[in-house]
Formats: structure tokens, C-alpha cells, sequence
């Protein structure tokens, strides 16, 4: 018989070769972005959906959770975009103590008549990405490809490949910019679709941003959505970013990248607040390429349902004398999945690393879950590194001594959880951001008991 | 009034209480003695309700409310205390934030108005000046890093706030020394009053010079085996337990 070798495509692997057949010509770009995406899919089609057997993927397959692949959000209409914006202030409120600007993507398109243009602060310019794309700069596309950076990960050569939303966010040299810069994402939510963002922020050296990354859809279809933010910070930038991912519907699928580049004495920390809602895999790729930089990444995550939450992080120790923090709390109730990756790399230059990280999980019932997985690739020798991961439950001492003294167990539970994930939130610097971020987790305990 | 009849617990198919009887009336201090292990803690936590005990026969009534049948914070609400042998200790939660949800939980539970942050603080600033209990620890998660007399104190405080019907103590005087055995001692008399009883557990009649009982029962492998009055105490210190450990079933 005459073997003929098909690689075996699942339902949505194929339905995503005829979309990127079908949209190839319209996407927006100029040639050289054209022969980007095109790489990027066949490296995509070449690896197809990450599963069990990928092992960056083990805890989570997407493959399997991915039945069949949406289609792919076009821009959005003008009735839609009128009808998003007045809902705008009810489905993202302004937030005392936090004054940001809006920057306002629907499904994904970077909206200017929604968002807060005028306001923009001094020093901070702002694109849509279909202008980057359409101009093909070529310095810009290599940047906005996060070079070296999640190397190899089919879903970020996915997002290569579709990346059609998003917006450049430059901040020149020096500027120190104190009012927040926020993206806010909204979804038209009539029809299952699927969303390939990017966006790209420049820092420049010694500038200073406080970037936050929320959602503000009310989506009651699945969605399937990779985002990726790629961050060039210059030599002594500063950033604080927050990023509160959408809460999407069961059956969802979100992957959203980080792609960071330090520059020599940049400091960043960033935030993630993940509360569930289908599928979400956190991957952060950061690599210090300037001396005495500092990055630190924190978070929480509370799950409950069936919800599968997963935070990868590589971090990249090139340049000697950085230093990396990792920071994750873990929430587990009902058949949830938690999973942490962390996994620190220090070059043979890398002298005087100091990396550490840490999870910690509390499981609030038998069915759920945590994955840890740390790990360190060390090939220098003066280095400080360490790890360390926990998984518990709450301590039923403590829930009794608080009853005790009349609190109701529901309320105890919310408590003694909220004091643990304060532990990571106190990692957020802007204090109106700590607060709103303390507010959100309530906001979660409370529902939790209500249930 | 608290009547305890005829009550048999076990925790983890052990018995522990075997058809224990003990009446205590308003305004009463009941001390109860007896060896290590004779289940003087699980009394405690039988009646202020902890999981893990299963209560095979009997009942413990509150002012003729069955206690039995109400999780650990209801029990609260009911008017019962526990002074903890051992305190918990609850990083992350501040004592101040701690006692102001405990109060306005048991203020709720009992159908009494949330207090004004004010009226709060005020009587939170009372209550430890009462006890010597620096406004500092206030703000310190609660009993994070507190020394075991610093514990006690806290403990004496939560009760003087809650204002319960009925006060357990168990052991309150171990790890004291004899400046903090006196502080938490009057802390605890300021409290006595015609409506409310106690249960003073200890091992030691050292705590009864201070805070003097008005009946003293003897416990010993999950009975009541002797009861009297504050003579007693003394009795037991000289003799001391051999009697009864020897005899009970
Ligand atoms: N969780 C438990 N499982 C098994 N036995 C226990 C448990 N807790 C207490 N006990 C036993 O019950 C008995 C009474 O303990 P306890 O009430 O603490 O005594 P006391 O306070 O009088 O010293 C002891 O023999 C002790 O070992
Ligand atoms: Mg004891």
C-alpha cells in the first residue's frame, strides 16, 4: 500500500488553515509583514495546538479545549461601535483613585472616537496597529515580533500570523507620565469569535508608565482570544503594569503574551489579577539585556468552577546583575485547575543574578487543582536562585477560633483568603490600583460565598 | 443557665466525654479541675461547637437553647465564649479589623445594630486600656508575634467586647507570670455579673486565688466525678489527682 504521510489536523486546526488562506490578502500589511505572517503560520501549521505532550503545555492542553476555532473578529461596524460606547461607562466605570487615560479596542480594533484621545498625556503617542502594519516600518515590525522571545510557541506564532487589533504606545525619553495609561477591551458579543491582538509599547530611556490592561466585555458566547503586549523598555525605564484579563464565558479559550525586553537599570513590575472564566494561559517571556534592571512579576489567581488558569513565566538573564521576582497566589475552589511555570534562565555572562520565585496555593475543595512547576537553567556560577512552591488548604484551627468569636464561616473563609492574596496585591505600587485590585478580589470572595 | 446532661462525645472513635453532667446558673463561676487529658478542652469545644466531635448522646442547653444543633459562630451569637487555650494566630488580618468583624458579626447574629466606627473604637480602646494592651497590637495582625501573656490579654479583650452570656476559659492561666495572671484575672471579675456565667478550666488552683469560684468540679476521663466549693482547689493541690485518676471507669 502506499503510505501517504498526512500530518493529522484536528477540527480546528484545519478551519484555522482555510481562515488564514481566506484572509491573507485582506489583513492588513505591507509586504514584509505579509512574509512575517506567513512564517508564522507555517511555523504554526508545522507545530499545530499545543497539548499534553508540548512540554511548556503539559498542564495545559489547548489543543483539547479548542474543539474548533472561531472566526476571526473583522472591524467593527460603526452602529457597533456607537453601541459599545454607550455602554462604555456602565461595563467600565471610572474608578476613584484612578485616573487613567482610556485607550478603547473593540474586538481588538483600537477605537480613537471611544477613546481618550485628547487627554493623552505629554510624551505618550499612540498608533493603531493597523497603521503600523499598513506602513511596515521595518525597525517597528521587528520590534512589535518581540525578537527571541517566546521562540517556538505555536501560539504566539499564531497571534503573528492574525494579529490585526492593537495599538503602538510610544513614550519618549524622559517622560515621566503619572496619569495611567489604560486599555480597556470590549467584544461586540452577538457571535462567537475569535480575537489576535497586539500591541507594542515603547520606553524610552528614563521614561516612566503606568500601563493597566482591562476588559470590559459581557460576552455570554465563548470567545477565543491571544493577545500579545510586547514591551521594549529602555535603559532606566520605568513600568507598572496591571492586567485584570476578561472574565469570559465557560468554554472560552484566552492566551495572552508578554513579551518583555529590559534595557540596563529598567525596573518593571507587573500585576495579574486572574479570576477565571474558561481557559486562560499567562505567559510572560522577559529578558534582561541591560545591567542592574529589575523585573517582578506578581499576581493572583481565583478560580472556581471549572475554570483552568495557567501563568508561565520565562525569564531571561543575559546582562549580569538583574534581578527577577515571581510572585503568584493561587485560589482553587470547586474543579478548578491552577497551574504555575516558572522557569529562570541565567546566561554563562549572567553573573550576579539574583532570582527568585514563589507560588502559593490554597485548595478549597477536593476536586480542585494546582500545577507547579519551577524551574532553574543556571550557567553561572555567582548567582543567588531560588524557588518555592506551597499548596494547602486553609487551616481549620483558624476558621474555628474565627467563628468562635461569631464570624460566620462564609465570611472567616473570605478573610483568611483575602489576607493571603493581599500578600501579592501589596507587590502593586500605585496605591489607587492596590485598592481597586483589592476591591476586585472581594468583589470575587463575596460571589464565592454567595454561591 | 447552661445544663449539661448526661453528654458523650467522641472525636475520631474515641471517647473522650462519658455522660458528663454540670449545671451552671447566672451569674456563677464553675471551675472545673481535673488531670491532663481528662477532657477538659474537648468540654470546651464541645460547647462552643468545633468540628470534628461527634456527640453520641446527650445536650447542652443555653438559656434552654440547644447548642447542639448550631454551627460555632451561632453558638457566638447565642451569647457563648471561648477563651482559647491557645490563640490562633491569623496573618494578614490586622486585630483591629479581626475585632470589628467579630463584634459586628455577633452584633448581627443577635439582631443588635452594626456599631459606628467611632462607638467601635471607643469601646475597643477601653477595653485595652482595661487590660494594658498597647493601642499599637491593635494595628499587628492578630496574635502574629504576640507573647503568650499578650495572647491571654487579647483573648480577655475579645470577650469584654462581645459581651457573651456565658464565658469559657480554658486554661488562661498557663504561660502567665504573676503581673499578667493579675492584669488578665481582673479582666475577666470586671466581667462577672448576675446574668453571665463562666466555666474557669484550669489544672492549677494558682488561678482560683484570682478569680474566685463559686463551685469547683472535679473531671476526670470525661465525668464530673466530684464537685464542692473553692475549698476544694485546695484540697486537690495538696492531694492531687492520683485519687481520681486511679478510681473513674
Ligand atoms: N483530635 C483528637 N484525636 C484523638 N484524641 C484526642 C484528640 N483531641 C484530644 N484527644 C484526646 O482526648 C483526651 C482529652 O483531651 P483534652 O480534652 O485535650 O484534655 P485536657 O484538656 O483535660 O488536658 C486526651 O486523651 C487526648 O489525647
Ligand atoms: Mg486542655
Amino acid at each position: 500500500m502506499n503510505a501517504q504521510v498526512t500530518p493529522l489536523r484536528t477540527i480546528a486546526e484545519s478551519r484555522l488553515a482555510s481562515d488564514y488562506e481566506s484572509a491573507r490578502a485582506t489583513m492588513p500589511g505591507h509586504a514584509g509583514v505579509a512574509s512575517l505572517r506567513d512564517g508564522a503560520f507555517a511555523a504554526f501549521m508545522h507545530a499545530g495546538l499545543p497539548n499534553r505532550r508540548v512540554e511548556a503545555w503539559h498542564y495545559t492542553d489547548l489543543r483539547q479545549a479548542m474543539r474548533d476555532a472561531l472566526p476571526v473578529a473583522g472591524v467593527p461596524a460603526a452602529t457597533a461601535i456607537l453601541a459599545q460606547g454607550a455602554r462604555l461607562e456602565t461595563l467600565a466605570p471610572r474608578v476613584e483613585g484612578v485616573d487613567s487615560v482610556r485607550i478603547v479596542l473593540v474586538d481588538g480594533y483600537y477605537i480613537p472616537a471611544l477613546s481618550d484621545v485628547a487627554r493623552m498625556p505629554e510624551g505618550v503617542t499612540l498608533h493603531s496597529l493597523t497603521d503600523v502594519l499598513e506602513q511596515g516600518d521595518e525597525q517597528l515590525i521587528e520590534a512589535l515580533s518581540g525578537p527571541g522571545l517566546g521562540a517556538g510557541d505555536s501560539t504566539l506564532a499564531l497571534n503573528a500570523a492574525f494579529m490585526q487589533g492593537g495599538v503602538l504606545l510610544d513614550v519618549a525619553a524622559g517622560a515621566q507620565v503619572a496619569t495611567p495609561v489604560e486599555i480597556v477591551t470590549m467584544t461586540t458579543n452577538d457571535v462567537a469569535q475569535a480575537l489576535y491582538v497586539r500591541s507594542l509599547v515603547r520606553l524610552g530611556a528614563g521614561s516612566k508608565l503606568t500601563l493597566i490592561e482591562t476588559d470590559a466585555s459581557d460576552a455570554e458566547v465563548a470567545e477565543q482570544r491571544n493577545g500579545a503586549l510586547v514591551v521594549q523598555a529602555g535603559d532606566d525605564a520605568v513600568l507598572d503594569h496591571v492586567f485584570m484579563p476578561a472574565q469570559l464565558p465557560a468554554r472560552s479559550t484566552q492566551v495572552a503574551h508578554m513579551l518583555v525586553t529590559m534595557g540596563a537599570r529598567s525596573d518593571l513590575a507587573s500585576f495579574t489579577l486572574a479570576r477565571g472564566g474558561g481557559l486562560l494561559r499567562r505567559q510572560a517571556f522577559l529578558r534582561f539585556d541591560g545591567e542592574h534592571a529589575r523585573g517582578a512579576f506578581a499576581g493572583s489567581t481565583l478560580l472556581k468552577g471549572r475554570d483552568h488558569s495557567d501563568t508561565t513565566l520565562v525569564v531571561e538573564h543575559v546582562a549580569p546583575h538583574c534581578e527577577s521576582r515571581e510572585y503568584f497566589k493561587f485560589v482553587l475552589d470547586g474543579e478548578a485547575t491552577g497551574v504555575f511555570q516558572g522557569k529562570v534562565i541565567v546566561a554563562p555572562g549572567a553573573q550576579k543574578t539574583d532570582g527568585k520565585m514563589k507560588s502559593q496555593a490554597i485548595l478549597l475543595s477536593d476536586g480542585a487543582s494546582m500545577n507547579n512547576k519551577p524551574e532553574l537553567e543556571i550557567f553561572a556560577d555567582d548567582v543567588v536562585c531560588g524557588h518555592g512552591a506551597t499548596v494547602a488548604q486553609l487551616d481549620e484551627n483558624q476558621i474555628f477560633y474565627a467563628q468562635s468569636r461569631g464570624i460566620p464561616r462564609p465570611q472567616v473563609e473570605a478573610m483568611l483568603l483575602e489576607a493571603f492574596v493581599d500578600e501579592a496585591t501589596d507587590h502593586v505600587r500605585h496605591e489607587g490600583l492596590r485598592d481597586l485590585l483589592t476591591a476586585r478580589i472581594g468583589v470575587w470572595m463575596a460571589n464565592r460565598s454567595a454561591a | 443557665m447552661l445544663e449539661i446532661k448526661n453528654l458523650h462525645a467522641e472525636i475520631d472513635g474515641k471517647k473522650i466525654l462519658n455522660g458528663l453532667n454540670l449545671t451552671v446558673a447566672d451569674g456563677e463561676v464553675a471551675a472545673i479541675m481535673g488531670p491532663n487529658g481528662s477532657g477538659k478542652s474537648t468540654l470546651s469545644y464541645v460547647i462552643s461547637g468545633r468540628e470534628g466531635y461527634e456527640v453520641t448522646d446527650g445536650e447542652v442547653l443555653l438559656d434552654g437553647v440547644n447548642l447542639l444543633n448550631l454551627d460555632a459562630s451561632e453558638r457566638a451569637a447565642q451569647g457563648v465564649f471561648l477563651a482559647f487555650q491557645y490563640p490562633l494566630e491569623i496573618p494578614g488580618v490586622t486585630t483591629m479589623t479581626f475585632l470589628k468583624a467579630s463584634l459586628n458579626a455577633t452584633r448581627k447574629g443577635r439582631g443588635e445594630p452594626e456599631l459606628s466606627t467611632p462607638e467601635f473604637m471607643k469601646r475597643v480602646r477601653a477595653a485595652a486600656d482595661r487590660l494594658g494592651v498597647p493601642q499599637d497590637m491593635l494595628r499587628r495582625a492578630l496574635n502574629v508575634g504576640f507573647s503568650g501573656g499578650e495572647k491571654k490579654r487579647m483573648e480577655i479583650l475579645q470577650m469584654a467586647l462581645l459581651e457573651p452570656k456565658f464565658g469559657i476559659l480554658d486554661e488562661t492561666d498557663s504561660g502567665l507570670d504573676i503581673d499578667a495572671l493579675r492584669i488578665v484575672s481582673e479582666g475577666v471579675n470586671a466581667l462577672r455579673s448576675p446574668h453571665r456565667g463562666f466555666l474557669v478550666i484550669t489544672h492549677y488552683q494558682r488561678l482560683l486565688d484570682y478569680i474566685v469560684p463559686d463551685k469547683v468540679h472535679v473531671l476526670s476521663k470525661g465525668q464530673i466525678v466530684k464537685t464542692g466549693g473553692k475549698e476544694l482547689a485546695l484540697e486537690l493541690e495538696k492531694t492531687g489527682y492520683g485519687e481520681f485518676v486511679g478510681e473513674a471507669a
